[in-house]
Order: structure tokens, then C-alpha cells, then sequence
């Protein structure tokens, strides 16, 4: 619940902090532990053909053909982590379904949604629009690197590499 | 306590009126800068955690300081709706007992575990005080791992402190009472004859923090009160404050304050050690519970464990020595160096300092006055160190800060009183509001201790907030300790009654591997459902077991078919989320025990018997997205010997039948 109004106001804030610097705030309570930064920063450096996060056009490396094993397991941690909300089929429910998402989007844009969302859920100018279609933001399930990247070979068996 | 609090009263008031030091006003006490010292700006952490016992309601609360604001109340010994503690099949077990399920007790000291005597940040002990318990929580996830029942004792208050590597959680029994496997069907009046004293040494898994009773030592019938282990060179030795010496078993009140002087037991448990080596204890039958919470299984598990092995400090020579103590003492604090023992009697004007060398050669010298029971009792001035003179009234508790300062709580004349434990010499009094019980200092207890402020959790609320009809908010205040003189800086409102509490540097425990959700992929609980392909409904004889699974905004299934009156139905909710701060909630119309909230990755269960026929809905009680309010569902249930087929569906309208 928290997190909902957090997202409606964040990016309100976000255009404030841009415009008041980085003042320090604090006044009188000393030695504050810092909290965790905000998970909104400037939106302007940001590139919607790659996304956020470690994944690049360099370092995400697909086969000329499928790995089948890899497939696999992707397919295992799909049933867990991503089957309550997107089907295989074009369909929407609740998010948008799987088919032809290798077409629409580059393996680092999609590996780097997978694994970090909630940045890219605020930046990126596609995904805000889904978000208005969703209204429900797509959960960070702690995928870890090896899982993504099964996950990103199913995607991929799915839109039918063999 | 209230009302052993009401009936001195009267005698707090004839105290008060010769007493020039009782707070006067409130507003005087507090100065300018007391709001931006205790401000921490929106979005800031706390400097500090601090555990606070919840008293009669059974919990433990966690607060930040210097803020005092509430971060969560973490069920212990209680029942607790909220997060479904007691309620779901899980938790059940943890509130099992010999005596069965005791659904609320009475948690009084909170104590952290300590590695060199240092706090460490990874566990939070409490006990229960009315069915004699300890408690383990984890500091990783402000859960209770561990509960493990105390036989032979009654009115677990003398506990659970500490030694300074965590090797035992020790637990003194207040009320003496006949031994469990002994006949206690004894006229009440036979108290000197037939009622022990039992202490109890709960060992701690350096790894793992499980516990079990190593030991006890049986000890005269008297009341044992607070205590605390050795540090440093008295590192070995643990100190328990006794009262009641005069073996009274009514109007205690007047009976149990006769004598000038009580006790202060000091243990020697390496010895104790030593001696079961020897194969000088016994094993004794018993019958005491040990539930343990498996974070893997998500499930508590309650087992009857009967024996506990017994050494007799009358049999055992160089084990347990008497030092006098003045009236009634309640508080016995150990220094950080650990050379000092304070002794805080209750009902004394004066606070007696026990030195742990002139303990050592006391005991050395035999310079012994007699006997107590078969126990040696050290003669007062050959383990003295010092009196403070004139302190205040009815000193209780004593914490230490790192420069050689002592501070100590009077219940009587209601203030905080700082003094030199070198010269003993009074440094600084201050009013709390009003008649404070425990005080804590962060590290207080420890050898390093932090300092920089002070908590007095007051007995008396009256007029420190707005009126809530006869029952008042808890009054806890904060007190900045930095300077020379002590400054009240805060009150704030507590839960149930705070009696000890103890506090830490926030980074201790924050960078502590903190959990944020649980694996899916670890989840061992036998009815999980990774993923809804895996949701399903079973049915086996007259329960149904529902593998139900929880996402941002649906259950699956959503639809439930075929339940029949007389049916027990176990919903077993998997949180399928990996994110953190997402948890869903589960509650079904008609439930007679409570709702479920569930962690990411967990998987929980609540058990429901329908009452009568008809459609029941079922939705997520936890705020969960924008579309929370469409997770939901219906149950319909059919009469007894229906022939409405099983079946679970998830997003169509027809009913299939269940495979």
C-alpha cells in the first residue's frame, strides 16, 4: 500500500530534489543512519533501448541456436516467478503476455527489466505507458543472474528459436 | 505490579513528604534543544534499536532512538492477531507448554546476546515470567525462533540474562516451589521444609543459538530477583539478588521485609561445570516444553523433553556464597570492568557497591558469618567496596555508561541518580515522571557500553499524555546522558508495561544479514505451491487441504467448490512474491481464529471449519497494489453428503472437477 502512494508521489519529489540540490537536511539529530536512496534518479540519462541495470549490448551473449537445457530451467522458474501474471500467448493478464517479446525488445532491455524493475518502471517511457494498461507494477523476483538469463531462453523457445 | 505498587503508596508518601528531591513540574524539566535532538527528518533512520519488554501483554517491542518511534511489536509469548501468531497452524506449537497451550503471558527483560561481553546484534532474548519460559528471538528476521519451557520454578523473573559469550541464558525461579517430580500436595506452610529454589542455565548454540537447559541448581527456598553474569575477571561468577530470606509464604509485603539484610547469591558456574564432569548432578525427571520455529519449513515444531539434570548447592561445596544485601533487593548490575557488583535493595536509602576481588579473597579467607540454609554466607564488610550514601529511595536498577559513571533508577523518590562508581560519590539527580522501574542505558549491561542516552521506563503514567479513560499509554523517557548533567529530552508511549529493555548502534543489527524475503526456491514446507501450476485442492477424508497461492492481485485458486458441512478445511497460502515489503494477507468470512499475513516466499496456514451452508468469500487483507481490492474469491459450501463435486478453477466461470 505504502509502495503505491510512494510511486504516485516519488517522481513529484524526484523533480523537486533536481531542483533543490542536494542540501543536507539535517538539523539537529546527529548521527542519523542513512537511509537508502531513493529509488528515483535523474530520468534523463536514461536509455530505453537498454534499459537499467548491468545488462549491455557487450556483455548479453545469445546463441545462433537455442540452448535447450537452458530453456528448460527458464521454463521451471517461469511456472514459480512469472505465471501468476503473464501468459505464453499474446493475452494480457496481468501483465502483458509473453509472445514475441524477443521480437519488441533487445535481450539487455529485457534481462535488465527482469532482474530491475523498479527503476525502469519509473524511467522508462513504454513501461509507464503498460503501467497505466496494469496498473499493477511488475515485482522484483530476485531473480538471480544465471535464472534471468534461463528465463530470457525460454522467452526465446517461446517466440520459436529452435 | 500496580498494585504492589498501590499498596506502598502510602508509604511512597510519607517518604515523599520528608523528601526534598520528588519531581515538582513537569514542564521545568525540559529544555531548548530537547525537539532537535530527538528529530530524526522523514525518510532518516534511528540511531539506535531498542527492545523493550511489552510486560503483561506478553510482547516484545522494538523502538528507534532517539525518536521513540514504534517499529514493530514482535509476538513473543502472546497471541497476536495482527501477523497471525498463535493463530496459524504454523505458530501454534510455539505457544505449547506442559500445561498446554498458554495463548498470553507476561514478558518482562528483554537481554541481546553478547560475544566478549560486547552486544553482537544477533539474538533478543525475553522470558516469560508466568509459565516460566525463555525465549529466543532472531535478530535477522524480529521473529521468535526458540521458546523453551523452565520445570521446577514459578514466576520466571529473575531472567534471562546473559554471559558475556552468550554461553548460557540464565533464569532464577521467584517463586520457590516443591520440585516437579517431588509430592507438591504439601501444606503451603511447610514452605522451609519443602519449597527449593531453582536456577536454571540455558546453554546457546554458538551457531545456531539453540537452547537447552544444561543445568539447574537446587538452592533454599527464597525469592530470587533480577541478576547478572560476570564479566571480564568475574567472568565464571553470576549474581543473583534474593529476597524473602525469611522463607515467609503469605503477606509477604510485611513477612518477606523483616530482616536488615537479604542476599546477593553469587554463583561460581565454571565450577558447576566442573562438577558435572565429575558426575556430581543428577537427572532428575521433568516435563518441559522446547518449540522451535524451522525458517525452511516455515513451521514451528513443539516437543516434551523430560529430564533435566540437578546439582544441590547444599551438597556442593565452592558452588553458590551469600554476600548481605541490604532490604529487599530487586536490581544486581555488574560494572563494564566487572569488578563491581551493585546491589539495589528496594526498600533501602543507600546502594551497597560488592567488590569482586574482596569476594575472591573473602571467600579465600573464609571470612564467613554463618551459614544460610547450608550455604556460606561472606561476611558484609569483607566483600564491600563501598556504599553510596544517601542516593535517593528505593534504588532498583543500575546501568553503566563507558567512563565510570553509574546510573541508577528509585522507584520511591521517582528520579534517575548518577554517581562515580570509584568515589561513589552522587553526580547528578534527575526527576522522571513518574516513579521510574528499569532504566537502560545502550551496551548498559556490557562490557563496551554505548552511552549517549538513557531510557527510564516509568511504572506511573497520571497526566504524561492525553486521557484514554483508566488506562493509560506506558510511559517511557529519554534522557541525553552525553554531558555532564542528564537532560530529558523525549517522553514517548510504550505497549504493555515496559519493565527492562536494552538498546543497540542500529548498524549492529541492519547490516545483521537482515531477511527481506524468504527463497521460494528454499521453501520446505510440505503444502507449498511454487508456482500456481502447483495450486491445487485436495481432499482426504473430511479435510480438504487448499494449496493456494498469493500474487499481486490474485489467489489461485480463486473459486472453491464442493466443501461440505463438518469439513476442516486448511487453507496453505504461498506468498509467491520475492520482493520486499510484500506480503499478502488471507481471511475468510466465519474464520474463528484469525486472519493470515504471509512473507514473501512463506507459506502459512489457516485452519477453517464452516458453520453453515452457503457462498463464504475469501480476499487478501494486506494492501497489496492497485488492483488489491479485486484478490478475492469465494467458497461455496455444500450440507454434509453433498454431491456438489471438488473442484478449484482460476479464472473461468465453470466448474471443473479436481483431478
Amino acid at each position: 500500500m505504502r509502495k503505491t502512494v510512494y510511486y504516485i508521489v516519488l517522481p513529484l519529489m524526484a523533480i523537486f530534489a533536481a531542483s533543490c540540490g542536494n542540501k543536507t537536511t539535517q538539523e539537529g539529530s546527529s548521527e542519523s543512519t542513512e537511509a537508502p536512496q531513493s529509488m528515483v534518479k535523474d530520468a534523463s540519462d536514461y536509455d530505453p533501448s537498454r534499459g537499467e541495470g548491468k545488462y549491455t549490448a557487450e556483455n548479453v551473449i545469445l546463441g545462433a541456436t537455442l540452448d535447450g537445457a537452458m530453456a528448460e530451467a527458464g521454463s521451471k522458474i517461469q511456472g514459480v516467478k512469472c505465471s501468476s501474471c503473464h501468459k505464453l500467448t499474446d493475452e494480457k493478464l496481468v501483465g502483458p503476455g509473453w509472445k514475441g517479446v524477443t521480437e519488441r525488445r533487445k535481450p539487455e532491455w529485457i534481462l535488465n527489466f527482469i532482474t530491475n524493475p523498479d527503476p525502469m518502471i519509473d524511467k522508462d517511457p513504454e513501461v509507464q505507458a503498460q503501467l497505466e494498461l496494469c496498473l499493477v507494477r511488475m515485482p522484483n523476483q530476485n531473480l538471480q543472474d544465471q535464472e534471468a538469463r534461463s528465463v530470457l531462453e525460454f522467452m526465446r523457445k517461446n517466440d520459436g528459436v529452435k | 505490579m500496580r498494585s504492589r505498587i498501590i499498596m506502598s503508596m502510602s508509604f511512597v508518601c510519607l517518604l515523599a513528604m520528608l523528601y526534598s528531591c520528588k519531581p515538582k513540574n513537569a514542564g521545568t524539566a525540559v529544555s531548548g534543544d530537547a525537539a532537535a535532538k530527538t528529530y530524526v527528518a522523514p525518510g532518516k533512520y534511528d540511531e539506535f534499536y531498542n527492545f523493550v519488554s511489552g510486560g503483561f501483554s506478553g510482547q516484545m517491542s522494538a523502538y528507534g532512538l532517539p525518536s521513540g518511534r514504534l517499529l514493530r511489536v514482535i509476538p513473543v509469548f502472546s497471541v497476536d492477531p495482527e501477523k497471525g501468531w498463535g493463530y496459524s497452524e504454523e505458530t501454534k506449537p510455539m505457544l505449547m507448554t506442559s500445561h498446554g497451550f498458554v495463548p498470553w503471558d507476561d514478558l518482562h527483560h528483554p537481554e541481546m546476546s553478547q560475544t566478549n561481553g560486547e552486544v553482537d546484534g544477533r539474538w533478543v532474548f525475553g522470558n516469560a515470567n508466568n509459565t516460566p519460559r525463555v525465549a529466543r528471538i532472531d535478530l535477522t528476521t524480529f521473529r521468535t525462533a526458540e521458546i523453551i519451557e523452565l520445570p521446577n520454578s514459578g514466576g520466571n523473573h529473575s531472567s534471562p540474562f546473559i554471559t558475556e559469550n552468550t554461553e548460557y541464558v540464565v533464569a532464577g525461579t521467584r517463586f520457590s516451589v516443591p520440585a516437579d517430580n517431588s509430592n507438591g500436595d504439601v501444606p503451603i506452610n511447610s514452605y522451609k521444609e519443602n519449597f527449593k529454589g531453582h536456577l536454571s542455565f540455558i546453554s546457546v548454540d554458538k551457531t545456531s543459538g539453540a537452547m537447552d537447559v544444561a543445568f539447574q541448581i537446587q538452592c533454599p527456598g527464597v525469592n530470587f530477583d533480577l541478576s547478572h553474569a560476570g564479566k571480564g575477571k568475574s567472568h565464571g561468577w553470576f549474581f543473583f539478588s534474593c529476597y524473602n530470606t525469611e522463607q515467609a509464604n503469605s503477606l509477604l509485603e510485611v513477612n518477606a521485609s523483616q530482616k536488615d539484610k537479604d542476599f546477593i547469591m553469587a554463583v561460581n558456574w565454571k565450577k558447576a561445570e566442573e562438577y558435572i564432569k565429575a558426575g556430581k548432578a543428577r537427572k532428575v525427571p521433568a516435563r518441559y516444553a522446547h518449540n522451535v520455529y524451522d525458517e525452511k519449513t516455515h513451521t514451528a515444531k513443539h516437543e516434551i523433553r523430560k529430564e533435566v539434570l540437578i546439582l544441590d548447592a547444599k551438597e556442593l561445596k565452592d558452588l553458590c556464597y551469600m554476600i548481605p544485601c541490604p532490604k529487599s533487593p530487586h536490581g544486581c548490575d555488574v560494572d563494564p570492568t566487572g569488578e563491581y557488583i551493585v546491589g539495589s535493595g528496594k526498600l533501602a536509602a543507600l546502594i551497597p557497591v560488592f567488590s569482586f576481588d574482596k569476594l575472591q579473597k573473602a571467600i579465600a579467607d573464609k571470612s564467613f558469618d554463618g551459614e544460610y540454609d547450608g550455604i556460606p554466607v561472606v561476611k558484609y564488610e569483607s566483600a564491600l567496596y563501598g556504599e553510596v550514601k544517601k542516593p535517593g529511595l528505593g534504588p532498583l536498577h543500575t546501568e553503566f555508561d563507558a567512563n565510570g559513571n553509574a546510573y541508577t533508577s528509585f522507584f520511591v523518590s521517582s528520579e534517575i541518580v548518577k554517581w562515580n562508581i570509584k568515589d561513589l560519590k552522587v553526580l547528578d539527580r534527575v526527576p522522571t515522571y513518574y516513579s521510574v522501574g528499569h532504566l537502560c542505558v545502550p551496551g548498559g549491561d556490557s562490557k563496551k557500553p554505548f552511552g549517549k542516552y538513557l531510557i527510564a521506563y516509568n511504572k506511573i503514567t497520571k497526566d504524561r499524555y492525553l486521557p484514554t479513560g483508566p488506562e493509560l499509554a506506558q510511559s517511557a523517557q529519554l534522557f541525553d546522558i552525553s554531558g555532564d548533567k542528564m537532560q530529558l529530552i523525549l517522553d514517548f508511549p510504550t505497549i504493555g508495561e515496559p519493565h527492562y529493555a536494552q538498546a543497540a548502534p542500529a548498524a549492529l543489527i541492519n547490516n545483521n544479514n537482515q531477511v527481506k524475503i524468504f527463497k521460494i526456491d528454499e521453501n520446505a514446507h510440505p503444502y507449498v505451491a511454487k508456482g500456481e501450476g502447483e495450486s491445487k485442492v485436495v481432499r482426504d477424508g473430511n479435510k480438504v487441504h487448499v494449496y493456494m497461492t498469493a500474487v499481486r492481485s490474485h489467489f489461485s485458486p480463486d473459486n472453491i467448490e464442493g466443501i461440505r458441512m463438518g469439513d476442516e478445511v486448511y487453507f496453505h497460502v504461498t506468498n509467491l512474491e520475492q520482493d520486499w515489503d510484500v506480503p499478502h494477507g488471507f481471511g475468510v468470512k466465519g474464520a474463528n481464529n484469525a486472519e493470515l499475513l504471509i512473507m514473501p516466499g512463506e507459506t502459512t496456514t489457516l485452519k477453517w471449519s464452516p458453520d453453515r451452508v452457503g457462498m463464504f468469500p475469501m480476499y487478501c487483507t494486506d494492501f497489496c497494489s492497485a488492483l488489491h481490492q479485486e484478490m478475492q474469491g469465494y467458497v461455496r459450501v455444500s450440507p454434509a453428503g453433498s454431491k456438489v463435486p471438488l473442484s478449484f478453477t482460476l479464472g473461468g466461470n465453470s466448474t471443473q472437477p479436481a483431478k
